[in-house]
């Protein structure tokens, strides 16, 4: 076992895990972090995405012990208390979501994407998402969704992108 | 949980009337977009156990040797399981559907008992502390398996002395389905039409295996409480699964509470009795403990059921001029190696939709249900539908090339004309309404037609290496399923109503009750519009419940699009009660007479004095108070209904694609895809356009990309997510979708359902656009999914690109003769008879 210490979603956590445990084993069944979920064993979905030290990682594609000393954002950690994250609101209002099952890692991945390209074009949206899997929606409506957020988050500034990628836009 | 706001609302909760035909935005959504959703796979529960399973890596075997005392061993494992150990309990996975009095059913153990007849067939089952010891205990147990003839191709499997998957059989087929217009009395004499006929064009598909591929694996947890089971399971169908395995394992029904929590889709895919959910009860019930099993992706793609797996023959027979005299299909429909809940009911759910939109005077049907040594088929989107709808958009294409006629203007010639809506088919299905040439005006329109001929035009007379293709399908499917006495003629093992109960609560709030089980599709969103119309009261107040048989003790669940059709219809039916039972309290209440009462936006009020009266939410206290009520009656103004339909519901719509093909690659390209669909009345056009996305999606992509390929040994090597192509929003073109609306008359929400309709259109159209774009090359057909390869051989070497090459297929090079005459040998549909 190999102790590390992480924050997760604000809260700091310090365990002991075996070396092989996976990021997302570490979230859903360390910690209880169930919204972030696994749909795949060879990282294609992209239905785990979370974001570590700002940067989105599939969490199955990450051992625990690669986390440690870290920050971890997930779906359970983007709201700002009451209030929705641009993303999660774009996705509501846009339909980007059906079942649900991919919709935490495809949040996760777009607010990376559109921290990296604030004003993404259709084309760059669906390339730029194109790690996370989605069978319900036919993406449309995702990437609409995007779009919207990108638009919220560079009028309010609350893109995670930083200062100056936002006023390039 | 987080708040979601709801900025479309344009109703004041206060005047709540019309919420049906509204975008209302999804009340699922809060708990999905915030990581607080409650997958079966999120469950813990105290003391629980993990299994792990393991599963045959050879496609047909004797087990000849089975060891598991070294993986009792291993640190943390409780039990380790083998078919043997469960072989006077297990049963057979039920299937629910004998096509025909003779259907041949071998049975289907949950775990291999002597004999393997797929990879992935479960052979043992680890019970651990943790889900990694009971993987990591796999790999101790040792088997050796005896190897048998592997049979995989259905053309050789149902040859005279082919060898066989079930040794204890007479051969590979497992039932022969006939439907017979002339002998059915709904049309003429097939053979007499054929033989008549001046033009017939005969041709083979190939309907690929497609797996599902729901994003959320299966997950099965099982919690017993003395004689009492509790499953939760990522199903599509909890209702049927506690009666089927009730059946299957000899627990009273009513010692058997079946949870479907959030279930993150299923396409049919989970409309199923799994092994693995047998097995976690049976082991449960064994152990006295709760247990879990959770599968990885690669053991849901190599062990959950597949779809599609179909060898099409068909013939068509015209005159001259474009009418349409007569149709013949024969059909090789792959069961694999077992027979699940209803694998062989799916392509005769299909054999009925062959004649599609046409005015075929005659036409007869048969399949084969044909034994593989590969997983199960069964049901995916679509379920049969697609099979035959691919089968005449892609022959109505070829029929057009060989009259020369324009192929629009063979399907205009020949489809059913809006005024003759009711109108009995040849299948003996009376369509309901639509209007097909409004819709394929409309979507004319949408994809800018003319202009995309002009650059056709343009290409090919430039000869650039990127022809333009244009591909039609003007379709109609089955929904609604189904009127359960046309179940029963089908031999199906139960009914098709729906059930639907509404709790009035004290405090005014509203409680739903659905037997329909979402799995995405927003139930609860749409079932609170209907409420919040047929009460008057706000759609907020509306709870809709539903997904367990503690619950919602009735129902049938969901698939077939039949959700609104059926369960909607339900609640509406069980809302009209609700007010019946409302206006006596009210008359009570008001000291008026019944008859003088109308029900408005919620209140209950004598005629012709507005203002006044008394609200339904209202009379929800007034009879939970019961201090004043009518003599005689219950105090209660809760309601229950029932309701099975007396037909099928048929949307239809025009679908156009515009496909790119690079004539030096092969690869392909969607330029354009519009579709104009007749869904009937539209509840929420929202979810109905993300269904109408969603569809197109998979029927696109089981054009383009998708098909589970097993090697010569049967061996899946499409058996991850690296192989097996599932598109990418990169993958996937723009839609332009619109709409007609012809209400069906066979329900008061005038509902056709929606869930299918993209899958089951799109397909043909994107291989008919492929093929537009490159005919004047030579080819005829090419063989899906048209990856690069494919296309580039179809064009420069021949054939459909495939593994053979289609017979005929060469005639079409120039001007043709050979299928002018209807006599392409191996693709004639009805070999010795001819």
């Amino acid at each position: 076992m190999t102790q590390i210490n992480v924050r997760v979603d604000g809260t700091s956590y310090s365990d002991d895990v075996e070396p092989r445990t996976l990021l997302v084993h570490y979230l859903r069944e360390g910690l209880g972090k169930v919204g972030t979920v696994v749909g795949c064993d060879t990282s294609n979905c992209g239905a785990c995405t979370v974001h570590l030290d700002g940067e989105a990682v599939k969490s199955c594609t990450v051992l625990a012990v690669q986390a440690d000393g870290g920050t971890v954002t997930t779906i359970e950690g983007i709201a700002d208390g009451g209030t929705l994250h641009p993303m999660q609101k774009a996705f509501h209002e846009m339909h980007g979501l059906q079942c649900g099952f991919c919709t935490p890692g495809m949040i996760m991945a777009s607010i990376d994407l559109v921290g990296d390209n604030p004003d993404p074009s259709d084309d760059e949206v669906r390339e730029g998402i194109e790690g996370n899997l989605c069978r319900c929606t036919g993406y449309q409506n995702i990437v609409r969704a995007v779009q919207q957020a990108a638009a919220e988050m560079r009028g309010t500034g609350t893109a995670s992108a930083p200062a100056e990628a936002v006023a390039r836009a | 949980m987080t708040a979601v706001e709801d900025p479309t609302s344009t109703t004041a909760p206060e005047a709540p009337a019309n919420q049906v035909g509204q975008a209302r935005l999804r009340k699922e959504d809060a708990r999905l977009i915030t990581g607080a959703t409650t997958w079966t796979d999120n469950m813990v529960l105290p003391g629980m156990l993990h299994l792990s399973v393991l599963r045959s890596p050879v496609a047909h075997a004797r087990i000849s040797h089975l060891d598991v005392s070294a993986a009792q061993q291993r640190p943390n494992v409780v039990a380790v399981y083998t078919g043997q150990d469960f072989a006077e309990e297990q049963g057979s996975i039920p299937c629910a559907w004998p096509v025909t009095a003779d259907m041949v059913n071998p049975g289907h153990p949950s775990v291999a008992v002597d004999q393997v007849n797929h990879v992935g067939e479960a052979v043992a089952v680890v019970v651990a502390r943790s889900r990694s010891a009971a993987a990591d205990a796999l790999e101790a147990i040792d088997i050796d398996y005896e190897s048998l003839p592997v049979v995989l191709d259905m053309e050789e499997a149902v040859q005279e002395g082919a060898d066989l998957v079930h040794s204890h059989t007479s051969s590979n087929t497992s039932y022969h389905f006939v439907f017979d217009a002339g002998e059915a009395g709904t049309g003429a004499d097939t053979d007499q039409a054929f033989a008549d006929a001046e033009v017939t064009v005969s041709r083979r598909f190939v309907q690929q295996r497609l797996i599902p591929a729901f994003m959320e694996p299966r997950s099965v947890v099982v919690q017993p409480q003395g004689d009492n089971f509790t499953m939760w399971s990522a199903t599509q169908i909890p209702h049927v699964l506690r009666v089927m395995l009730a059946m299957v394992t000899g627990i009273p029904e009513h010692k058997l509470r079946v949870i479907a929590p959030d279930v993150g889709g299923g396409f049919g895919g989970k409309l199923q009795v799994c092994p693995e959910e047998v097995l976690a009860l049976l082991i449960a019930r064994r152990l006295g403990k709760p247990v879990k099993w959770t599968e990885t992706r690669s053991e849901s793609l190599m062990a959950a059921h597949h779809g599609r797996d179909q060898v099409q023959f068909i013939d068509v027979a015209a005159d001259r001029e474009g009418n349409l005299k007569g149709l013949r299909v024969r059909l090789l429909a792959g069961m694999g190696a077992y027979l699940r809940l209803i694998t062989p009911g799916v392509p005769a759910l299909g054999a009925f939709m062959f004649p599609g939109i046409y005015k075929f005077p005659a036409y007869r049907f048969e399949c084969d249900g044909v034994f593989t040594n590969k997983v199960p088929t069964d049901a995916y989107r679509g379920a049969g539908r697609p099979e035959a709808t691919f089968a005449i958009e892609r022959i109505m294409d070829e029929l057009a090339v060989e009259l020369g006629m324009d192929p629009l203007e063979l399907r205009r010639k020949n489809w059913i004309n809006a005024e003759e809506f009711p109108f009995t088919t040849v299948a003996g299905l009376e369509y309901d309404s639509g209007d097909y040439g409004a819709a394929t005006d409309q979507a004319l329109e949408l994809v800018g037609y003319d202009e995309l001929r002009a650059e056709q035009q343009r290409r090919r007379e430039s000869n650039d290496p990127v022809q333009l293709g244009i591909g039609f399908s003007t379709f109609t499917e089955m929904c609604g399923l189904a009127p359960s006495r046309v179940l029963g003629s089908l031999s199906y093992g139960a009914g098709g109503w729906e059930s639907a109960s509404i709790r009035m609560l004290p405090t005014g709030k509203v409680e739903v009750v659905t037997g329909s089980t979402p799995h995405g599709q927003g139930h609860e969103t749409a079932w609170s519009q209907i409420v919040a119309d047929q009460l008057g009261v706000p759609f907020e107040d509306v709870e809709v419940l539903h997904g367990d048989t503690a619950i919602s003790p009735r129902g049938m669940d969901t698939y077939g699009s039949r959700s609104l059709v059926v369960g909607g219809t339900a609640v509406v039916k069980a809302a009209e009660k609700v007010v019946a039972k409302a206006r006596r309290i009210a008359a009570h209440l008001l000291e008026a007479s019944e008859d003088d009462l109308e029900f408005t936006g919620g209140t209950f009020s004598v005629k012709g004095t507005p203002g006044t009266g008394v609200g339904i939410q209202e009379v929800a206290l007034a009879v939970f108070a019961a201090h004043n009520y009518p003599e005689g009656i219950e105090p209660s103004i809760d309601a229950e209904a029932t309701f099975d339909p007396v037909n099928f519901s048929f949307p239809h719509g025009t679908h156009i694609c515009a496909m790119e093909v690079d004539t030096d690659t092969g690869f392909v390209k969607i330029r354009k895809y519009a579709c104009v669909d007749d869904v009937g009345t539209i509840v929420n056009p929202m979810i109905v356009e993300g269904q109408m996305h969603g569809g197109l999606a998979q029927g696109i992509s089981q054009a383009l990309y998708e098909e589970a390929i097993y090697d010569a040994e049967g061996n899946l090597t499409t058996g991850t997510f690296v192989d097996y192509l599932l598109p990418s929003a990169a993958d996937l073109p723009h839609f332009d979708t619109g709409n007609t609306v012809h209400p069906a008359p066979g329900n008061p929400l005038g509902a056709k359902g929606v869930g299918e309709a993209g899958c089951i259109a799109s397909t043909p159209a994107v291989v008919n656009a492929a093929l537009d774009a490159v005919r004047h090359l030579g080819v005829t057909d090419i063989r899906m999914p048209l990856t690069p390869e494919r296309v580039w051989r179809a064009i420069h070497t021949g054939g459909d690109g495939g593994d053979r090459a289609t017979a005929g297929t060469n005639a079409y090079g120039g001007a043709s003769t050979e299928s002018t005459a209807g006599v392409s040998t191996d693709a004639s549909s009805l070999g010795g008879d001819r």
